[in-house]
């Protein structure tokens, strides 16, 4: 299966860091050339610096600090040339693994930990400027495509998209995975996608496997067809290729906020990692199939490229002592985070006033409070 | 005071045609409810006054609807969806439970979801499968979610512009069988709040609790009693979620004997909550256990039946009697 999809896939990079547009790429050469030296550094910077982070955050779970985590090795190609790819009046919506295009957006990342910690739901806030309209992450599977699709027709009401300039017009992309595919609120999210012709991208990675379940069981046509039908093009990008997963992106999005209405980009990428650290891939993949994909690893690619490129060795060191800081100042700061109080169950269940929660706030303050009045803690 | 005499339906939609007149950000979204005007023409007229990018004639799909009305909603918008029939709702329940009701406190307070989902409801049409449930305990049962009933044409004409005017999600239900009664309506003023209780005929032998098209049955039953020298007292929750318990525990302490009566099947219910919470704040003040009068906890049967299942003003005086004999 793997040869039929990779015909048509839009690549740069070859897996050894040659560049080498293939054919599929040549319509998005021009968002390539844009890039500058200290562009294809900041891309390999920050593929370095998520996936020490995330081996941080697999850390601090096996040492009971965080309830779970979900890994996002493997996948930094994918996410993070797409997430500079989309412009700063962009809305974005992750799935939950989505933790490189957070950090570009703009989020203190410690706020990702701070839900899988266990003091949270949602973490950050998207309305605060500074997080460039990355919005929090959905845990039920699929069903951040129709927030996003319902975003961008409010857009489209709002005439906020496709006035001619590319410099303020919006855009909508949402993040899911191939298993994802399968649930119906994606097929909705196309229907209506297509039919009110949102300015939205929806951003597949497919990352080969829904926990233990193969792509080939969720589709039996290449994903990036899978909006042919609903009337949404789509391209297959090699998803570990960070230069195709951005120009791909940023055509895609350009196109969205000129009125060409929905597209859908499959980049093909791997988990590396167990879905999450509750997860053994050892069950159901094998040793050779995850060899396979760490030759084509997106981090070791860029290094490669930049070598070539003549990026001196001092570069290198620099970006693995900036990932390092970034990683301990992570663990420091978790291992300080606070649990919230009682009380804040009771917040922000309705915005308005509402009898039921206020009695049941006071009930537990009350019967908190007893225990102090009986000297002594329980 | 200006009364008009108008049925249920058109109160809702007078209603609602207010709520877009007075908030741009408004808009109508469902099934059929643009150039036909619903499938009970509760919206008619509206997409032509309005316009096709205020009134959606969205694609047939529950869930779609309510995910993008979320969508909507996160960008400012206040959208109103109809869910054509009762039994239709299902596929949309990630996205009303897990979705629009927790995603308030999801965004720790950052957002509001102010959606309004209408659900016509209840029995008496003799229609097919599906079509006539009362499944509002479904939606009871879940935090972040407000749940009302109008029973009459003047409170649906308020009560749909507060739900509108809520910042939180509104499931709101409208008794089918109460489309086309007309009565009066004061378009001039509400009288209650959206979550006010309504004593609708005072009494003082036993209190009689419903919503909804139940009312209409509860005072008949009390006419009847009437008739029979028992003066029973009538109250209309109004409001499913929360309740406003003041009025009806105040009636309680009075007459000592409740029994509450609903279309939905009893087990796990609307009258259940309320039944084990009566008992709980006016134990003293009972004379007889709280009875529940309720559809039987079987699906909602073929037509020719559901005058059987339904309960009337006869099942009502029967758990009457029967609290009256302790």
């Amino acid at each position: 299966m793997a040869d039929e999809t990779l015909d048509p896939m839009v690549q740069f990079l070859t897996p050894e860091g040659n560049f080498a547009p293939s054919e599929s790429a040549e319509a998005f050469l021009p968002y390539f050339q844009r890039l500058t030296e200290a562009d294809h550094r900041k891309f390999y910077r920050d593929m370095v610096v998520i996936r020490r982070f995330d081996t941080e955050a697999t850390n601090l779970q096996r040492q009971g600090q965080l309830a779970l985590w979900v890994p996002s090795h493997g996948q930094e190609g994918a996410q993070v040339g797409s997430a500079h790819a989309a412009k700063p009046q962009d809305h974005i919506f992750p799935a939950y693994r989505e933790h490189a295009v957070g950090m570009i957006r703009g989020i203190d990342v410690l706020e990702i930990i701070r839900v899988l910690r266990g003091l949270t739901h949602g973490g950050w806030d998207p309305t605060n400027p500074a997080h460039k309209n990355f919005h929090i992450y959905t845990l039920v599977i699929g069903s951040q495509a129709l927030h996003a699709t319902g975003y961008g027709m409010g857009i489209n009401f709002d005439g906020a998209t496709n006035t001619g300039n590319l410099d303020t017009d919006q855009a909508v992309m949402v993040y899911f995975g191939d298993g994802a595919t399968s649930q119906g609120d994606v097929s909705e999210a196309f229907v209506f996608a297509a039919s009110y012709q949102t300015p939205q991208v929806f951003f597949i990675q497919n990352n080969h496997w829904a926990i233990s379940v193969p792509v080939s069981v969720q589709a039996r046509v290449p994903l990036y067809k899978r909006g042919e039908g609903f009337g949404i093009p789509g391209v297959q990008v090699d998803g570990n290729d960070v230069f195709a997963s951005y120009a791909v992106t940023a055509k895609q999005l350009d196109d969205a906020r000129s009125g060409k209405g929905p597209s859908l980009i499959e980049a093909h990428t791997y988990r590396i990692g167990a879905h999450t650290s509750s997860d053994d891939p050892t069950k159901y993949r094998t040793d050779a199939e995850l060899d396979s994909w760490i030759a084509r690893d997106p981090i070791a690619r860029m290094e490669a490229f930049l070598r070539n490129s003549g990026a001196p060795q001092s570069f290198f060191d620099g970006v693995h002592e900036e990932a390092a800081d970034f990683a301990s100042d992570i663990r420091r700061r978790t291992v300080t985070l606070e649990n919230p109080e009682p009380a804040s169950m009771f917040t922000n269940v309705y915005t308005d006033p509402h009898p039921v929660v206020e009695e049941q706030a006071a009930w537990l303050a009350a019967y908190e409070a007893s225990f102090d009045e009986q000297g002594g803690g329980h | 005071m200006v009364i008009e005499n108008l049925p249920l339906g058109k109160a809702i939609n007078l209603g609602l045609r207010q709520a877009l007149l007075n908030d741009p950000k408004v808009l109508l979204m469902g099934e059929d409810i643009g150039t036909l005007g619903g499938v009970f023409r509760v919206t008619e007229g509206l997409k032509a006054e309005f316009g096709a990018n205020r009134v959606l004639d969205t694609p047939l799909a529950e869930s779609g609807i309510v995910g993008s009305a979320i969508g909507l909603a996160m960008r400012g918008y206040r959208p109103v969806i109809e869910i054509q029939f009762n039994g239709f709702v299902y596929p949309a329940f990630d996205q009303i439970t897990s979705q629009l009701a927790k995603l308030t406190n999801r965004h720790e307070g950052a957002m509001q979801f102010p959606v309004v989902i209408r659900i016509p409801y209840g029995g008496h049409i003799g229609a097919v499968e599906h079509h006539q449930e009362s499944n509002e305990a479904y939606f009871l049962h879940t935090a972040g979610l407000r749940v009302v009933s109008p029973s009459n044409p003047h409170d649906a004409y308020w009560m749909i512009q507060e739900a509108v005017q809520s910042n939180d999600p509104v499931i709101f239900f409208e008794p089918m069988s109460r489309y086309w009664p007309k009565a009066d309506v004061d378009t001039s003023a509400s009288g209650f709040p959206l979550h006010a209780t309504r004593v609708v005929r005072q009494g003082t032998d036993a209190t009689l609790v419903g919503h909804g098209a139940m009312v209409s049955v509860l005072l008949q039953a009390a006419d009847v009693a009437a008739q029979e020298g028992m003066s029973l007292e009538v109250i209309d929750l109004r409001s499913l979620s929360p309740i406003d318990y003041a009025p009806v525990l105040e009636s309680v302490r009075k007459t000592g004997r409740c029994v509450i009566a609903q279309e939905a099947p009893g087990n796990v219910s609307l009258a259940s909550e309320v039944a084990a919470t009566i008992t709980e704040k006016c134990f003293y003040s009972l004379e007889a256990p709280v009875l529940r009068v309720t559809g039987f906890d079987t699906p909602f049967p073929p037509a020719k039946l559901e005058a059987i299942y339904l309960p009337d003003s006869d099942r009502v005086l029967d758990a009457v009697d029967r609290v009256l004999s302790y």
